[in-house]
């Protein structure tokens, strides 16, 4: 069971207190119509699944129901932090935006 | 019968204070202090279970969790207990335990007939035999009859569990030397710290060793003295009788403490938990889990009398118990041989049979001098005895190879004990992934002295390989010193506690696990591994033979340590044999995965107070008092708890919801509706939000006006509906489904922070904020007349699809106009807190015109005979708005693509023959569909039959004194057409419990199709 | 095949002190190549190589594994074999399964220890019930044994079961498969792959794949980490770690890898002779023919590959087992366990060819797979032999998640088997 720092709290809380938000930085497309039925079906399902260091968001449902960014190791379930989506996409860019 | 009772210094049994038990109806008795095993053992009873597979006599070879055998039915009636290990089970007075195997009785059990046949039996027979799949419901039959162990209680539990949250900066787990030193030197430097300890006391090994000198101190002296400085700290809480039974990860480690097991029935608080759950979070954890002493493994070694020499010891030394008069130790280490020189001080006669030709000389030297009757480079090639030992045969080892060389002795003993080293106690270190090291010196699996500094957890004493009372000590010290340094805590805090011992150096033990007998492997005597799964030597050679050579094949295909003993005793011997069956080294067979729970744990304590009215929460309305004293019936919806129906005396359902629905149709009807989500949103970006986030368009929604919205999911499917309010220009009020509230709000408050963040839009749940009466029929307006106060109520002024800000009662409410049933309603939302006064006052204001609460049921119908959908009855997450004939609801023009709509261009979803919405009307207007039924072309066709859809919704229409029914079928809006009709594809069936009904598809608006009733 | 199992083989093997079994399986070396290759040696990845063989003629087969064989989800599940699922799509493809599982013990000549002790869904509210009458209809007319019980032939049925009104969810009936059960899962993989191995199949163990060889939009091999290996054909049955292998193919895939956690308790006397499954409560429970209560918990609802969860997951479902089943609160959880599932949007498999021709996939199928197994490997060896789909599979294609043809179970499948 994991402990999330949030960042918008800044307190160190259990994980009963988060929801599970999914991979992080999926945007949806400006325009959809203009998509094929391939990109947009890439785009609602497909996902990166990794097995390593994970780009994700929780949400601090039982705080104060922000959703923020946990780079997470889905190998170990080691931490490396946890930022604002903001700060988050920046630290995600930063590296690359690799997996 | 030659066990007998000795007062040894130090021991933990007050001959003071008599206990009286029973054992499968034979009164016996034992002292304070006893676990059941140690005043079983003093009573002289051997054999107490019957194996497994085989039916053999067993007796108890541990002293503690590691127990394989000794399996106990523990009390009866509701406060049974199946299971417990007689080793663990503290002895109080009226105790009941009874034997878990042995059928019909311990003295003749079936299985051993099987036992005759045992070669035939070989590890994974069943695999291989029993291969009818007709008659393997009788094999199976027997064989679960001849499985289990004790027998789950037939009563619910009277007694109760709670969960307890800590934090530690160190959490200590093992009160033995090494943890209890530990915890001094985290106490003394001012640390939060949490000592656990699974027995009664702590001091681990050192209450079964009295003689050990620590820093010149007796022992017990030693351990009075540290204990005596822990309970003194304030900031050091020791809680002994709770086992460390998980680690997962980021340092939460769970405990159960146990509160009460230990006091006989009568004296047990009634308001207090049997057993607790602490979930330590620990900023460090200190793992100072010791070590178990593994068997030897050799022939008939599961003869009740043969036991581990720690356990022998244990039960000398703590309990006062010599379980035999002529002793025979075997050992291929140093470890037992302070227990011999101890059984000889007691008046035991021993003789010690070492594996070893050369051992420790200060040992030896000891052990000589006692009179241990010392037999070096010797084995046991087979124990003799039945129901309990009577002796051994020797053979002569080769000093180098594990082989015979010769034969040796004979001895007569009526007890026995062996040693094939110490198995660290790694588990929890392995819990969250960790992985224990093969030490070949120590010929153990060990976990780095070293811990795992990333994590912040450390190692100390036995658990690391340091088995030397001395070693362990100092290594304890200097971790501490390292966990503290890391702490910038002064590291000197234990440096000034002696820890020099009297121990000799140990010298390396020899690397034997299964003594050989001079044949080949399965052709002498069973040799047991695993005792509580019957797993032999042979069968693990067996497997190998097989090709189970992975010992995770091994383990599933033999079942070695899949017990209730979690392998504790047997694994390392396993892992050994598999390793020498192989011909590769024991690091490269590896461990098993080691898995929580350390020991077994109560499904009780890992609920806690989740269970019964508190195994979820229920939710009620503001109102529900009222209708709780109006005999209503409920209906859990999501969480929570609605009025079903009101039935009045001598009513059932039917009657009862014909009454209500006439009632709102041709009068006036009230209905709790506070349970609907509300959502609370504000901001100048709201009205855009809506937009994106619903299928229909909110441009034009002016304040004071409310409309019906379809909330998709991004694959274009209905997940909600509702209505939505304007209060203000920058403020909304949204309804969602009952059961959808909380998943609705997630949704929104996702988009909004992760799409949309530039968009000014505030939410917040109000559903508990407000409570809601819905007062329906035509006769609504009048009633709301009296009560009302500040809102022009007539047709001109408050039209339908508006609503208006006055008081109800004097309370200050808003009121929709707005209509789930097709007639004149209005919605009054007050305050929660007047909830209740506002429903009586509405019901005492609709006296005179038969104002009549109903409940789910009649909204229901009443929504049914309009065509209304609920969202999750007539849609299941695979209908869109155009499926649900929904147009209506769906701006296709709107200049944002709101959440779906790029979904409905997709191949299939654009496609034809999809599920849509219909009405159905039966043939026989008296049989009213199942929901569920479901829509096919013929009757009379046989399996496989295509299905076209399914009834959604059926009920019996009081107004239309006739069954209808909402159903989804494939193209059902062509089939319904007037083409449609005249094609004959509008009359299916509708089949459900093995009949098929007749249907005609019409349109699912059955009560005032041009919608002129809500608009008077 | 010869059946060398048997009640006389163990007579007289016994006679000889058991030394004359032989491997159930051969563990091979890899050749260089093979004419099928497949990446998985789980109850799916066996089965379809026993599939391939035996009903397609294609022996020059590889099974590769990077760890032990049928020591993934195989190794890790509550064992529940049923076929009840609502949509038809779903309901054949588990009723073929289903089928080939009453002949599984005679056709590998290895007892499985398929036990058709029956399956009950619980219902707890109306809307639970409405669904249950849909699917159990929908089975019926496929062709499914179920039917629809109400709580007073459940209590009958299930005397341990709590059916009090006032409890937090009340049981209002069930639907109940007579012919679902439980099999022994270990059994399933070593029975497949010893059956296959029989055929020439090769076994292959650590041998993990490490990247793939695409020329021209065809798959031409696989590099692993015991060496390359030819292969125009490649069947991936990786469970959790499908993500990982379709990545190294380029490919994305609608796939999320969550832990499931179950639990045993100790063993003991029979007390619950059939399968009991609520997804309101979020707890199932059975009970093997050891005596352990084999309970499945709900799904964590993070990704991860680590094989373990969160307590509180176990903690709730211990609970809800008690609500279930009020006097089991005394008795105590053994062991617990995790492994990693693979599930897709719909909560359906995905068994596809992809955009590269030769390969192929078989994934996705979340908490539900096991019962799949026997069916999942006969309809994935006809893909591979054929090219093509088995028309029972042609709708778990991976072109629905563009075409929107989604085959939703969630409203059946709710949590987890």
């Amino acid at each position: 069971m994991f402990v999330f720092f949030c960042p918008h709290c800044g307190e160190n809380r259990e994980e009963e207190e988060f929801g599970y938000g999914g991979e992080a930085f999926i945007p949806r497309p400006s325009a959809p119509e203009t998509l094929d039925d391939d990109a947009w079906g890439d785009y609602l399902f497909m996902r990166k699944n990794p097995k390593g260091w994970h780009w994700e968001m929780w949400s601090h449902n039982t705080g104060c129901r922000k959703f923020f960014v946990v780079k997470r190791n889905t190998a170990t379930n080691a931490i490396a932090g946890s930022w604002t989506l903001s700060d988050g996409r920046k630290a995600y860019d930063a590296e690359g935006g690799a997996t | 019968m030659t066990s007998f009772r000795v007062r040894r210094p130090g021991a933990r049994i007050d001959f003071e204070k008599p206990l009286s038990f029973s054992f499968d109806g034979q009164p016996y008795s034992g002292f304070a202090g006893d676990t059941l095993a140690s005043a079983l053992l003093a009573n002289g009873v051997r054999m107490l279970a019957r194996s497994f597979k085989y039916g053999r006599p067993r007796g108890i070879v541990g002293s503690g969790p590691e127990e394989p055998n000794a399996l106990m039915q523990i009390e009866t009636g509701a406060h049974t207990i199946p299971n417990l290990k007689a080793t663990q089970v503290e002895l109080y007075d009226g105790l009941t335990a009874r034997r878990t195997t042995g059928y019909p009785t311990l003295e003749f059990d079936l299985k051993s007939i099987g036992g005759v046949f045992a070669r035939f039996m070989p590890a994974g027979f069943y695999y291989k035999t029993f291969q009818n799949q007709k008659l393997w419901p009788k094999f199976e039959h027997i064989i679960r009859q001849a499985a289990g162990y004790g027998s789950a209680p037939a009563e619910p539990d009277p007694e109760t569990y709670d969960h307890s949250h800590r934090h530690a900066q160190v959490l200590v787990v093992g009160g033995g030397a090494s943890g209890l030193l530990a915890a001094l030197a985290a106490g003394r430097a001012g640390l939060k710290v949490v000592l656990l300890d699974e027995q009664k006391e702590c001091g681990g090994w050192l209450l079964s060793s009295p003689y050990s000198i620590i820093g010149g101190k007796a022992a017990d002296a030693w351990l009075k003295i540290v204990i005596g400085e822990l309970q003194s700290m304030p900031n050091v809480e020791v809680l002994t009788r709770t086992s460390a039974f998980a680690l997962h990860d980021m340092n939460l480690v769970l405990a159960v403490e146990q509160l009460q097991d230990h006091l006989p029935l009568a004296e047990r608080a009634v308001n207090r938990p049997r057993q607790r759950l602490h979930r330590i979070r620990a900023e460090s954890v200190v793992l100072a889990t010791g070590a178990i002493e593994r068997p030897l493994v050799f022939g008939n070694n599961d003869v009740p009398g043969i036991m581990t020499a720690s356990a022998l010891t244990t039960y000398l030394n703590r309990y006062g118990v010599a379980v035999g008069k002529r002793v025979l130790l075997h050992t291929s280490n140093d470890h037992v041989y302070q227990g011999a020189c101890d059984l000889i001080r007691a008046g035991c006669e021993v003789v010690l049979a070492d594996a070893r030709a050369r051992v420790n000389p200060a040992w030896e030297k000891r052990a000589r001098a006692a009179g241990v009757d010392l037999r070096l480079g010797y084995g046991i090639s087979f124990a003799r005895g039945g129901r309990e030992v009577n002796g051994a045969q020797l053979v002569k080892l080769d000093a180098g190879q594990n082989v015979v060389t010769g034969t040796g002795p004979s001895i007569d003993c009526d007890a026995l004990g062996s040693s094939g080293g110490l198995s660290p106690t790694v588990h929890l270190y392995c819990h969250d992934g960790g992985r224990p090291h093969w030490d070949e010196e120590k010929l153990a699996f060990v976990v780095p002295a070293t811990g795992r500094a990333k994590s912040r957890i450390y190692c100390v004493g036995a658990v690391t390989g340091e088995f030397g009372l001395q070693q362990a000590l100092e290594q304890t010290q200097r971790t501490i010193g390292d966990l503290l340094a890391s702490l910038g805590k002064p590291t000197d805090t234990t440096s000034a506690v002696d820890v020099r011992t009297d121990e000799p150096q140990t010298v390396p033990p020899r690397r034997i696990f299964r003594i050989p007998d001079g044949k080949r492997e399965g052709h002498g005597k069973k040799a047991f591994v695993d005792f509580q799964n019957d797993v032999s030597a042979a069968d693990i050679h067996l497997a190998v033979r097989e090709n189970y050579r992975s010992i995770e094949h091994i383990k599933r295909y033999t079942a070695l340590g899949f017990g209730t003993d979690q392998g504790k005793l047997s694994n390392v011997n396993g892992f050994a044999i598999a390793a020498d069956a192989r011909g590769v080294s024991i690091p490269e067979v590896g461990t098993t995965t080691y898995r929580p729970a350390y020991s077994p744990v109560t499904f009780g304590t890992l609920a806690g107070l989740h269970a019964d009215e508190t195994f979820e929460p229920r939710r009620y309305s503001a109102m529900h008092a009222c209708h709780v004293a109006r005999g209503a019936e409920f209906e859990p919806v999501g969480q929570w708890l609605r009025p079903w129906y009101f039935p009045l005396p001598g009513e059932d359902m039917h009657a009862a919801v014909r009454r209500e629905c006439l009632a709102a149709r041709r009068g006036v009807g009230i209905m709790d509706a506070s349970t609907l989500g509300k959502i609370d949103l504000r901001g100048k970006d709201v009205r855009e939000f809506l937009g994106r986030v619903y299928a229909n368009d909110w441009a034009k929604l002016a304040p004071g006006k409310c409309r019906y919205g379809l909330m998709l999911d991004e694959n274009g499917m209905v997940m909600d509906d509702g209505v939505t309010a304007c209060i203000t220009d920058d403020h909304f009020v949204m309804t969602t489904t009952t059961g959808g509230a909380a998943r609705v709000l997630s949704w929104l408050e996702k988009w909004h922070q992760t799409e949309w963040p530039d968009l000014d839009v505030y939410m917040t749940s109000v559903t508990d904020h407000w409570a809601t009466a819905a007062i329906v029929g035509p006769k609504s307006r009048e009633v709301l007349a009296k009560v009302c106060a500040g809102i022009d109520l007539s047709s001109s002024a408050f039209k339908f699809m508006d609503w208006r800000e006055g008081t109800v009662a004097g309370i200050p409410a808003r009121v929709f106009r707005i209509s789930f049933s097709g007639e004149l309603a209005f919605e009054v939302n007050v305050d929660a807190n007047y909830g209740h006064y506002v429903w009586e006052a509405l019901m005492d204001a609709g006296g005179e015109f038969g104002i009549t609460p109903y409940g789910t049921e009649t909204m229901h119908v009443l929504r049914a005979e309009k065509g209304f959908i609920i969202v999750g009855q007539d849609t299941d997450g695979s209908m869109t708005p155009l499926d649900l004939d929904m147009a209506w609801a769906v701006s296709m023009k709107k200049p944002f693509s709101f959440i779906g709509k790029r979904s409905f261009a997709r191949s299939d979803t654009a496609g034809p023959n999809r599920k849509q919405l219909v009405g159905l009307l039966t043939e026989d207007p008296e049989i009213v569909l199942a929901e569920g039924a479901q829509i096919i072309e013929r009757a009379d066709t046989a399996p496989p039959v295509p299905m076209l859809g399914h009834v959604t919704s059926s009920y019996y229409s009081p107004e239309l004194k006739r069954s209808i029914a909402l159903a989804v079928v494939r193209d059902g809006i062509n089939r319904r057409s007037e083409e449609g009709r005249k094609a004959g594809r509008n009359v299916l069936y509708a089949h459900a419990g093995g009949k098929a009904h007749k249907v005609r598809l019409v349109s699912p608006v059955f009560v005032d199709p041009k919608g002129e009733r809500q608009n008077v | 095949m010869r059946k060398d199992y048997s009640s006389w083989s163990l007579f007289t093997k016994g006679l000889r002190h058991n030394e004359g079994w032989d491997p159930a399986w051969r563990s091979a070396e890899p050749k260089p190549s093979y004419d099928v290759v497949i990446v998985g040696a789980g109850g799916h990845g066996l089965a379809t190589a026993y599939y391939l063989a035996k009903e397609h003629g294609l022996r020059n087969v590889a099974v590769i594994e990077k760890g032990y064989l049928g020591g993934g989800n195989t190794a890790r599940n509550t064992t529940i074999v049923r076929s009840n699922y609502l949509w038809d799509e779903a309901a054949l493809l588990y009723e073929h399964a289903l089928k080939l599982w009453e002949g599984l013990t005679e056709d590998l000549n290895f007892n499985v220890m398929f036990s058709q002790r029956g399956v009950f869904n619980l219902g707890h509210t109306l809307q639970d019930m409405r669904d249950i009458e849909r699917r159990v209809n929908a089975n019926n007319l496929n062709g499914i044994d179920a039917l629809v019980l109400d709580a007073a032939e459940v209590k009958r049925r299930i005397p341990i079961l709590n059916t009090a009104k006032t409890a937090r969810y009340p049981v209002l009936g069930a639907s109940f498969q007579p012919r679902g059960g439980i099999a022994r899962h270990d059994a399933v993989a070593w029975g497949f792959a010893r059956a296959a191995s029989k055929y020439g199949v090769d076994i292959i163990e650590n041998c993990e794949v490490i990247g793939m060889d695409i020329a021209n939009g065809r798959i031409v091999g696989l590099e692993t980490t015991r060496g390359p290996i030819r292969s125009e054909r490649v069947g991936c049955v990786a469970s959790g770690h499908s993500s990982v292998l379709a990545k190294m193919a380029g490919i994305r895939m609608p796939i999320e890898s969550h832990p499931l956690q179950a639990f045993v308790s100790e063993s003991m006397k029979p007390v619950l002779d059939t399968v009991v499954m609520s997804n309101a409560v979020h707890g199932y429970a059975s009970q093997s023919d050891k005596g352990e209560l084999v309970i499945g918990a709900g799904i964590d609802h993070y990704t991860s590959y680590t094989q373990r969860g969160s307590p509180h997951i176990i903690e709730h479902t211990a609970a809800a087992i008690i609500e279930l089943f009020p006097m089991f609160s005394r008795v105590r959880m053994n062991r617990q366990w995790g492994g990693i599932v693979d599930t897709t949007p719909d909560a359906c498999p995905i068994i596809s060819k992809t955009k590269i021709k030769g390969l192929y996939f078989n994934c996705g199928w979340g908490t539900g797979g096991f019962k799949a197994t026997p069916g999942s490997g006969n309809v994935f060896a006809h893909t591979i032999a054929k090219d093509d789909p088995h028309p029972l599979n042609r709708a778990f294609d991976l072109a629905r998640f563009s075409t929107g043809h989604l085959i939703d179970e969630h409203g059946a499948a709710g949590v987890a088997h």
